[in-house]
């Protein structure tokens, strides 16, 4: 019985594959963080959900002084920029394979990435500077609208 | 009498195979599939709205007068049953999450994807039974 090994098979597509994705190495390292950011994403987003949405007043309690008050607590700016950074990583990365899956064309591909990452890339950054520069009593703002801590 | 001979035994009806679950793969319609389908589209939309979300909550960097203009348009009751859907497309992404890794990682996992399937959609319901009264009522029932 002759052999088969794998290199006597022509490669199928082997154009488009090359530059369809990472090298197996990059897209190892990608499975795995899908599934160990995932776990941690649990806990953060129900945790988030609990405290705005269950406890309380629920979405009626959302304000600014609201706001004010949890990212006054280095506790919830730890919390929330760890979930900004692995939800973008996350999806970013989620939508880079579905966009592998259903963009044929390497033009299409390149356009659609490119916005992509440009739309990870300005999320995070902004979102990362509003944890840390936020400000939650700004001079001459209504007292009435700010947390209660502000007027001490 | 002469008995008419006897006639050649009739093949049992061979059934086609699986046409008892009316299926022609073992994967399209089924769970699996369903699991995959869903999992993908709740994962672009979260995706989607977390974009916004944070845009939204930027406004904090504003002024506290647009920030609470801004999110005022969660509180009506159409934004309300929207986020009660994207909660509902978070619990399921994220317990079906829970079950692809079992299903990867864990020996028995792959006998056991379709259980787990359904155990994800109780899931799901359940945690929905416990929010939508809390966020419905908040939505709903006044408060401001
Ligand atoms: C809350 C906990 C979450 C868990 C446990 C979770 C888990 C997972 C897992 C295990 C995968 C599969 C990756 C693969 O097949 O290789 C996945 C895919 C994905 N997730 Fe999540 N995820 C969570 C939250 C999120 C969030 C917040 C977003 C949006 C920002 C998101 C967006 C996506 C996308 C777009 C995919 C790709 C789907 C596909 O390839 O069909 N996930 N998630």
């Amino acid at each position: 019985m002759t052999k088969l090994d794998a290199t006597d098979l022509p490669a199928p597509r082997a154009r488009r594959t090359t530059a369809l994705r990472g090298g197996a190495n990059t897209e190892l390292i990608a499975w795995l963080f899908m599934r160990i950011s995932g776990v941690i994403l649990l806990v953060l987003v129900f945790g988030h959900l609990f405290v705005n949405l269950m406890v309380g007043d629920g979405v009626h309690a959302i304000d600014f002084a609201f706001v004010g008050g949890k990212w006054s607590e280095p506790f919830w700016q730890v919390w929330d920029l760890l979930m900004l950074w692995l939800a973008m990583i996350h999806g970013t990365n989620g939508v880079r394979t579905i966009i592998n899956d259903y963009a044929e064309r390497t033009g299409t591909r390149l356009v659609l990435k490119s916005l992509l990452y440009l739309a990870f890339v300005v999320t995070v950054v902004m979102g990362t500077l509003v944890i840390f520069t936020f400000d939650p009593c700004p001079p001459g703002s209504p007292a009435d609208l700010l947390p209660s801590f502000c007027a001490a | 009498m002469a008995s008419a001979p006897a006639a050649p035994p009739s093949p049992a009806p061979v059934p086609a195979p699986r046409s008892s679950r009316g299926r022609s793969t073992l994967y399209r319609g089924t769970e699996g599939m369903w699991s995959w389908v869903l999992h993908r589209i709740t994962g672009v939309g979260l995706f989607l709205f977390l974009l916004v979300h944070v845009l939204d909550t930027a406004m904090v960097r504003v002024s506290p007068e647009v920030y609470n203009d801004v999110i005022g348009t969660y509180k009506t009751p159409i934004m309300g049953v929207m986020e009660a859907g994207l909660v509902a497309a978070v619990i399921f992404h994220a317990f079906n999450g829970i079950r692809i890794i079992l299903v990867d990682f864990l020996a028995k996992g792959p006998r056991y994807q379709r259980v787990m399937f359904w155990v994800v959609i109780g899931l799901t319901v359940v945690l929905m039974a416990g929010f939508l009264p809390r966020h419905l009522g908040n939505v709903f029932g006044g408060g401001h």
